[in-house]
């Protein structure tokens, strides 16, 4: 820790910028000028750490970010011209250089003077280079926030000394804490509004110990600081002389960062691609996510189970003895097993677990809200599966960190849920391991990242309940009957005429001496889903249940015929990967709304216009119309049993 | 060195950076890199060389060429293709040809038929979903905010309010049909980053970033290089001969030198670190509309 100098830092009120700028931390011009070649050997065995500011609109963190860059002189004099015209044109600070305007980049931002997404800045010390993820404290860019947090290794979470734990301070002290990292800083800003009083300052503290604690929070940093003044930015300042230190530059310049945690953590190396030059060449390339690999170890390759040992580990500039966390390799083995992209290389009597039900944090992102039982591709490492997320346990405030009952999650909440996969996915706790935890979730049509998740733990359910392998076989519950299982799924609005046709259709199988089975949408919710209704949510999971029994009944031999609005694209693409490639014939009963409302058989348009039933399709709730169909049946072109005649013809030909 | 554990910055940017780019080659169908000569595409080809060696990186190169670019440049272009063992691709926009566009009597033309709308035909006479670029965040306000995997609608918009989160090192490659994505390997490297793994790694660049005599004129307070004799001097003009190199590289009617003794690499970066003036000073292109050119440029389709 350096000696505390007052007589550098005369601070007289004049706020010449240039006294912090000269600080011994960053006087490096003197090594570059006389010997650049030491100068880069230093550079050269730099670290990085990376950390995010977070605070409210006015806690200045732009402006300490400004300071940052401006202090380690990653700020040039054409730069610094252009920000003192700027300063005097939209400034916020009367004459003086608003550091702020350094930083935020957008014109959006500058019109509004706020700061609305992540944005990344540099900056490099004699020790340590810098990446500084600035996340904006509104509560509905939560999402940016927990988007620039999980890259990093630190949180700075900055207090406005005059006013003192606030609501966002809870709100970003919780989000730090959610995505797991370990080292906070309690950067109490605006010290010289408050005259660098040591009692304001240790009240601050004392009541942010008492919120850290009750959210798991066990150990932080706190600092008395002045983004806009400098004081112990770099240096101690001299006009707190009652604090201690750490500097903020010392403190981020000797703080342990994630990757060295994570080399002592058992090996695993999701595969991101497989490279094969020729045939003599197999390498298995990716990011080493934990531990060290060398060659002579035993390794497991997940979900197979299969084993071998690293032969070589490659690289342009020769072959390793050694590689650690952190590093992208090409791993060699000396058998030769199946690997692919996907699968997990890990230590060989220390793998980690598959499973396919969890438990899992989710933060929604997406302006469209989560749809409980709808299928959402999910990317985990290099895996990526399709995933179902049920109704969440419950959501959390962020501002008060009650659990409340949800039905959904909608942009920028946070929840607690059960969610299952179409496979088995290779992964550890998000707590262990960030890489085989830490998941987002993609929307099928659109191709949003609507959400990001981290898994808690696999259900116990998903481990006790293996499938029971059954001797009489799929295949031969199939040839007794001597047919092909099919799904035949019609789609199409209420009253297109879906239930007719597919009653004409099994007829018609029948007299074929055909096994089918009619499942009809009416008929289900008198049964087995009685207990939905017709939200968006409830349509989800009646298709789901539907799927689910319509794949057994496959199982068994039938040919499933099956007539359900089911409005949404992406619930018949999920019923469709359930099935036997080849099984599945998606059926369009195609009748235009207006057609369909003229005939209304069941008088259930005249209602829905008459506003007695709500979600009805076609009317206040969507349908979305298949893009490619196995058939289309224009209704108002063939009779009901010309186009039963059809279909059957389509699937016996 | 077996127990080492803690990786140095530029070991964390490399392993990030090819991380980036066999994620694109696994999930993307058709990417392919841009490369500009420049020493951040340089340095972009090296960590390709490296993410899949002994293979050949799995992509061709392409060049969006102006026809006006510097001689050393063509040349370091062509070698590097041969060296790599990739397929160069060079486009250049026909209409820009044949109406003759020159940066000397186009003006701001020169860089949007040449550049902006060479590329956009490029990428759609192709059909390519995935382009790697050299970008750095540090370059540019407009840039900080900028994903890695940087979404284009299928007219290679960009809407800085509608981007993708990114989160950890997941990236999100999925779009739909004519839709493409800009991904940018090298986007948390500095200036310093980049010269720094040049020098560690022996990365071939253009010999215009080190100082050596050549021809100049001085021109609205910039010394440009007379490369060639499509050059065309105003009354009174004469080329001198100083001892310059060049920050940047582009165009070269267009790219300001600054004088200089530094004819080693040490020598670069030991002035690059002592200079008072930022990397793009020497470029017209982020002055247009107060201050907004860059982010203005990018909606637009310009990388």
């Amino acid at each position: 820790m350096p000696a505390h100098d007052g007589t550098t830092e005369q601070n007289d009120g004049t706020d010449d910028m240039t006294d912090t700028v000269a600080d011994p931390i960053y006087k490096t011009d003197a090594l570059i000028a006389q010997d650049i070649d030491q100068y880069l050997k230093v550079h050269e065995h730099k670290t990085m750490l990376r950390f995010i500011t977070c605070g409210s609109v006015d806690d200045g963190k732009s402006t300490l970010i400004g300071r940052l860059l401006y202090d380690s002189k990653m700020i040039f004099e054409d730069q610094l011209e252009a920000l003192q015209s700027d300063s005097r044109k939209v400034g916020t600070q009367g004459h003086e250089i608003d550091f702020a305007l350094l930083v935020d980049g957008l014109a959006a931002e500058r019109e509004q003077g706020i700061t609305i997404d992540v944005a990344y800045r540099f900056f490099a010390t004699e020790k340590r280079k810098f990446i500084v993820a600035d996340t904006p404290g509104h509560e509905q860019y939560t999402r940016n926030m927990v988007t620039g947090a999980s890259t990093a290794d630190l949180a700075v979470i900055l207090i406005d000394a005059r006013k003192g734990v606030l609501t966002q301070t809870r709100r970003h002290s919780y989000l730090a804490h959610l995505i797991g990292i370990q080292n906070i800083v309690l950067a109490v800003n605006k010290m010289d509004l408050v005259d660098y009083d040591q009692a304001t300052f240790e009240a601050i503290v004392e009541d942010y110990t008492a919120f850290a604690k009750s959210i798991g929070i066990t150990a932080f940093t706190a600092m008395p600081i002045s983004g806009f003044k400098g004081d112990n930015i770099t240096t101690l300042s001299a006009n707190t002389p009652w604090y201690q230190g750490p500097s903020l530059i010392e403190h981020l310049e000797t703080v342990e960062v994630n990757s060295a945690t994570d080399a002592d953590k058992p090996f695993r190396m999701p595969v991101q691609w497989v490279n094969r030059p020729n045939l003599d060449f197999r390498g298995f390339s990716g990011l080493i996510a934990t531990g060290s690999v060398r060659p002579g170890d035993s390794v497991r390759v997940l979900p197979s189970g299969k084993t071998s040992s690293v032969s070589r580990i490659v690289t342009l500039n020769g072959d390793l003895e050694q590689a650690v966390a952190g590093q992208s390799v090409t791993l060699c083995f000396a058998d030769e097993i199946d690997c692919s992209r996907g699968d997990v290389i890990a230590l060989a009597d220390s793998p980690p677990q598959a499973a396919d039900q969890f438990e899992a944090t989710i933060v929604w992102m997406a302006d469209e809200e989560m749809l409980p039982g709808r299928a959402y591709w999910l990317k985990i490492g290099t895996q990526t599966v399709t995933a179902t997320i049920q109704q969440p346990k419950y959501q959390v405030n962020v501002n008060t960190m009650e659990h409340l009952a949800a039905k959904t999650l909608d942009l920028n909440a946070i929840g607690v849920a059960n969610l299952s996969t179409d496979k088995q996915i290779v992964f550890e706790p998000y707590a262990d391991n960030r890489t085989l935890g830490g998941f987002i979730l993609i929307d099928k049509i659109s191709n949003a990242t609507v959400a990001a998740g981290m898994l808690h733990f696999s259900l116990r359910r998903a481990q006790n309940v293996h499938w029971q392998a059954t001797d009489v076989s799929r295949d031969f519950h199939a040839r007794l009957k001597n047919q092909r299982p099919a799904v035949l799924w019609f789609t199409g609005l209420s009253g297109a005429g879906k239930s007719t046709i597919a009653n004409l259709v099994e007829k018609k199988l029948a007299r074929m001496n055909r096994h089918t089975f009619l499942l009809d949408g009416d008929n289900v919710r008198h049964g087995l889903n009685k207990d939905l209704g017709f939200t968006d949510a409830d349509r989800v999971e009646n298709i789901r249940r539907v799927g689910e029994v319509a794949k057994l009944m496959t199982d068994a031999g039938l040919i499933v015929i099956t007539a359900f609005i089911s409005p949404f694209r992406s619930e018949r693409d999920m019923v469709r990967q359930m099935m036997q490639p080849g099984e599945f014939f998606e059926v369009h009963i195609d009748t235009p709304l207006a057609e369909a409302e003229a005939r209304d058989v069941k008088g259930l348009y005249k209602k829905a216009r008459a506003g007695e039933l709500k979600n009805f399709t076609g009317i206040d709730s969507p349908y979305e119309p298949p893009h490619d169909p196995e058939m289309r049946i224009d209704t108002t072109a063939m009779t009901a049993d010309e186009a039963a005649d059809a279909i059957v013809a389509r699937l016996i030909p | 060195m077996l127990d080492k554990k803690t990786l140095t910055h530029l070991e964390r940017l490399e392993a990030e950076s090819i991380h980036i780019l066999r994620e694109v080659v696994s999930e993307a169908e058709k990417p392919v890199m841009l490369y500009s000569v420049g020493k951040d595409s340089a340095v972009m080809l090296h960590l390709a060389r490296k993410a899949f060696y002994p293979s050949p990186p799995p992509f061709p190169l392409l060049h969006v060429d102006t026809t006006w670019k510097f001689r050393a440049m063509y040349e370091l272009r062509n070698r590097m293709a041969r060296e790599s063992g990739m397929e160069l691709l060079v486009y250049q926009n026909p209409e820009a040809k044949d109406r003759g566009i020159n940066p000397f009597d186009h003006g701001p033309l020169h860089t949007d038929m040449w550049k902006t709308e060479g590329l956009k035909q490029a990428l759609n006479l192709y059909g390519f979903d995935a382009a790697f670029g050299g970008a750095r965040r540090d370059e540019e306000k407009s840039r900080a905010k900028e994903r890695i995997f940087s979404f284009r609608t299928a007219s290679h918009g960009w809407d800085p309010k509608n981007q993708r989160p990114e989160l950890w090192n997941l990236y999100n490659a999925r779009k739909n049909k004519g839709e493409s994505i800009r991904v940018f390997p090298i986007s948390n490297w500095t200036e310093l980053d980049i010269w720094q793994y040049i020098h560690l790694n022996d990365v071939p660049i253009v010999p215009l970033y080190f100082a050596d005599k050549r021809p100049t004129v001085e021109r609205d307070g910039m010394l440009l290089m007379v490369d060639d004799d499509r050059f065309p001097l105003q009354p009174g003009e004469e080329p001198v001969m100083r001892s310059i190199r060049f920050r940047t590289l582009g165009c070269y009617p267009l790219t300001g030198a600054v004088e200089s003794e530094a004819r080693t690499l040490p020598e670069v970066i030991q002035e690059t670190l002592l200079t008072t003036t930022s990397e793009r000073q020497g470029r017209a292109i982020d002055k247009d509309a107060g201050g907004a050119g860059m982010e203005k440029k990018k909606q637009e389709g310009y990388f």
